[in-house]
């Protein structure tokens, strides 16, 4: 079960639903506090003499709520991640909706990509970005792989739909 | 026969009698720079290979780069020896021509910083570069222009031009005149503020540089400057056409090609999209963004400026190709150039003045409703003007009906060959966050086929009846550039991978090769020491068309890549990456 900060009754009361994801809301974030976890980039899986994972597991704070994920949506796009990154799919940067994550896709993994910058063109967000927004953007990120509960994840896309209606058939394209 | 001194002269660039035109340009059987000559013809007098024999063309020999971005770079020939630069991190490498299958001589690396693969907007690609006086000269992703002992592979200067964090990258193949070397910064899509730049050759100083917004001292306008049109006349337009401040993060980067006149003493080239794509965020004219220049090598100095696209809400940037001329129109001798451009009009334009002399549609267009040449100005069409309301099926889509993809004009034939595209599109501005060193656009695009449903069309154009003569149409949009040669053999790639040969005269296809990846580069023909043609192309798909195969991106996203992965969605069905260089001869 994801981490939840729960401070008051109702909170815990609807813990026990699943609309509470969409509830919650954190009204005191934590002080920026960056790159808190060391290096986390993902582990590699090659362990020499058999050890295991060193790895802590990191939960994201902010993990579970529509409220958290829509804030990270905007942030995504107020930080310009979208610029590089577009809606997931990729472009300057690579696409965030993917199986295979250069420096991993758990929270911790994301939270240092975005805090640290990684070396070919990635930019280190640390210092410019509070740290709950960071974990915001994490949580949004995540959902766009369905890493995060249906229940909070937002239906669409803030931008332009594509509209059946009146979009030319993709391949013969609009008549003159 | 007049000869003008140049600085620096090198054989290779020859000089021409007085009176002869300009596009019949000296040619040695060598390729001494991207665009060939300085009229940027990209047209060899070497005819071996010809219309009757092409089918029998046979690979003779490859080169692996070992990279897997976008390859549009040409390949150099000079003493024989054959240069390339390659993509991201920017490797020179030298093979040796007298030797069988080329060996490598040396490698050059510049050994660029990592970081500005992130503010390089549509792949980590590089043009190319130039050769001058025992030098080759190119300019690498993180903003610096390198000199290298063409012999010895020894590094001569390096100059730091620009700032990574300030969104600014370096694409172009620089251009050397009168041992200036002529550089231009790229990031139109990070709210930079362009410039251009003058260096000299044989030490890399800065003598001067020309930014295209902000006061005219900045702009390098002073009293000699004579705009044609009364539009683009008033002091310190580079400031006043903008909103408060904007201009010093406008864009209008210099990022592609330069063509220079030694007789006008007047260099040419054009300016990017203005900053950012959204266009509620700068009311105005945006000068001098998506504008023709044409200024001195030694000074810098503005003789006269064009503006294409005012207001630009398409990124319809005005940096393609400009192919110097001398012709008969209407009965009148005129010096012209040719100029392709973004927003689909292809201008005949008096480059001693600037006046357009003819501005004609090579493909579909209906964001606009034609030119006026009387007051130079372009009809935008009301109901496809961007911004926060969504339009749809606009045309032709932000990369135009041309990108830099180079045309090549054959003065047997009078024609001029163009690589380009047809791609509409829908979009919806959104407001642009100006964070330093991250994208500055606001817009959300996507893109698809135009008319037809063929993306990409290859084109031959009579720039005295402002006519297509023939065209043929490509599945995917037409990325490479085109090469001309005196066999009557029209050279160009596509980027499912086929290097094509076309008869000059109908478009009829005459030969064709499949190479490993899609071609995006900028074919080049040579004589090689044992007296043979050689016909070079770099292979390996990339560049902002093919981003989603070089940077393997998600299709599920038709944003992505500005709004390209929409219409390149297949693109992997068809090509892999990986950089090769091919080189052809007959048997
Ligand atoms: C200037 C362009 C740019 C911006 C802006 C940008 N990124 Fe990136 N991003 C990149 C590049 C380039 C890489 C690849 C870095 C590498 O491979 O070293 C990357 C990598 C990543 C990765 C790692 C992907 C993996 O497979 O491990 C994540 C996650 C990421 N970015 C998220 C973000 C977020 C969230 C933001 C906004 C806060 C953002 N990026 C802003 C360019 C950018």
């Amino acid at each position: 079960m994801p981490y939840l900060k729960c401070r008051n009754a109702l909170c815990i009361a609807c813990l026990l639903l699943a609309a509470c994801q969409r509830q919650h809301r954190d009204i005191r974030p934590s002080p920026t506090r960056l790159a808190i976890y060391g290096d986390a980039a993902k582990e590699d899986a090659l362990r020499p003499g058999g050890r295991v994972n060193s790895q802590p597991v990191v939960n994201n704070p902010y993990n579970a709520s529509a409220y958290d994920i829509s804030e990270g949506q905007r942030l995504y796009n107020w930080y310009n991640c979208s610029g590089c990154h577009f809606n997931g799919g990729g472009g300057i940067g690579p696409p965030l909706i993917k199986k295979h994550w250069i420096y991993g896709g758990e929270p911790a993994n994301l939270f240092d990509t975005i805090v640290k910058g990684r070396p070919n063109g990635m930019p280190a967000w640390g210092g410019r970005i509070p740290e709950y927004q960071v974990w915001q953007i994490v949580a949004y990120v995540r959902s766009m792989n369905g890493e995060q509960p249906r229940s909070a994840t937002a239906a669409r896309l803030d931008t332009i739909q594509t509209n059946p209606q009146t979009i030319v058939n993709r391949t013969t394209g609009p008549t003159k | 026969m007049k000869r003008t001194f140049v600085a620096g002269l090198l054989s290779t660039l020859l000089l021409w009698p007085l009176g002869a035109q300009i596009q019949n340009q000296p040619d040695d059987g060598q390729w001494p720079m991207a665009a060939k000559n300085y009229a940027s013809t990209r047209y060899s007098t070497l005819g071996q290979i010809n219309t009757s024999n092409v089918a029998s063309l046979k690979l003779a020999w490859t080169f692996s780069t070992g990279l897997t971005h976008g390859h549009e770079a040409a390949p150099l020939i000079v003493n024989n020896t054959m240069y390339i630069v390659t993509p991201f991190p920017n490797y020179l490498y030298a093979l040796d021509l007298t030797k069988p299958g080329a060996p490598m001589r040396w490698v050059y690396q510049p050994d660029p910083e990592p970081s500005s693969q992130g503010v390089a907007c549509c792949d980590t690609v590089n043009r190319g570069g130039a050769y001058w006086n025992g030098k080759i000269i190119y300019n690498t992703l993180d903003v610096q222009t390198v000199a290298v002992d063409a012999n010895t592979g020894k590094e001569i200067w390096r100059t730091k031009l620009g700032d990574i964090n300030l969104g600014e990258s370096i694409t172009m193949a620089p251009v050397v005149a009168k041992g200036v070397v002529l550089v231009g910064n790229s990031g139109g899509e990070f709210g930079v503020r362009g410039w251009l730049a003058g260096l000299d050759a044989e030490s890399g100083k800065i003598k001067w540089r020309a930014y295209a917004t902000g006061p005219d001292k900045d702009v390098l306008i002073d009293a000699n400057f004579k705009p044609f049109y009364s539009k683009d006349r008033g002091t310190d337009l580079g400031v006043k056409t903008w909103p408060g401040e904007t201009w010093k993060i406008g864009g209008a980067a210099a990022w592609s090609w330069i063509s220079y006149d030694p007789t006008l003493d007047l260099f040419y080239y054009g300016t990017s999209n203005p900053g950012p794509w959204n266009p509620e965020q700068r009311p105005g004219d945006n000068k001098w963004s998506s504008t023709l220049f044409a200024r001195r090598p030694e000074t810098g100095e503005a003789i006269w400026a064009y503006q294409i696209s005012p207001h630009d809400m398409h990124d319809y940037d005005a940096v393609n190709e400009n192919i110097l001329l001398d012709l008969t129109i209407n009965g009148q001798p005129r010096k012209v150039l040719a100029h392709p451009d973004r927003n689909g009009y292809l201008y005949i334009i008096d480059r001693a003045t600037g006046e357009v002399i003819s501005a004609q549609t090579f493909g579909y267009v209906n964001t606009s409703e034609g030119v006026d040449v009387k007051t130079g100005l372009i009809k935008w069409n009301p109901t496809k003007q961007t911004g926060y309301n969504t339009v749809r099926d606009a045309c032709p889509a932000p990369p135009g009906v041309k990108d830099w993809t180079p045309s090549a004009f054959s003065p047997k034939t009078g024609l001029i060959y163009i690589p380009h595209n047809n791609l509409c599109y829908e979009s919806q501005a959104t407001q642009a966050n100006y964070i330093s060193g991250t994208p500055f656009v606001g817009m959300t695009v996507r893109m698809y086929a135009g008319p037809g449903g063929n993306r990409g069309v290859f084109s031959a154009w009579d720039p005295v009846q402002a006519k297509t003569v023939w065209s043929v149409n490509e599945l995917f949009p037409v990325w490479s550039g085109a090469l001309a040669t005196a066999g009557d053999v029209v050279f160009y790639g596509t980027m499912d991978g086929w290097f094509k040969a076309v008869d000059a005269r109908n478009g009829r296809e005459l030969w064709k090769f499949k190479t490993g990846s899609g071609i995006i580069g900028q074919p080049a023909t040579y004589k090689g020491p044992d007296g043979k043609q050689y016909v070079a192309v770099l292979s390996g798909v990339g560049g902002w068309s093919g981003a989603i195969v070089s940077g393997g991106l998600n299709a599920v996203d038709g944003t992505g890549a500005l709004g390209f992965v929409n219409a390149m969605s297949d693109l992997g069905k068809y090509t892999t990456k990986g950089g090769m260089l091919y080189v052809f001869s007959l048997p």
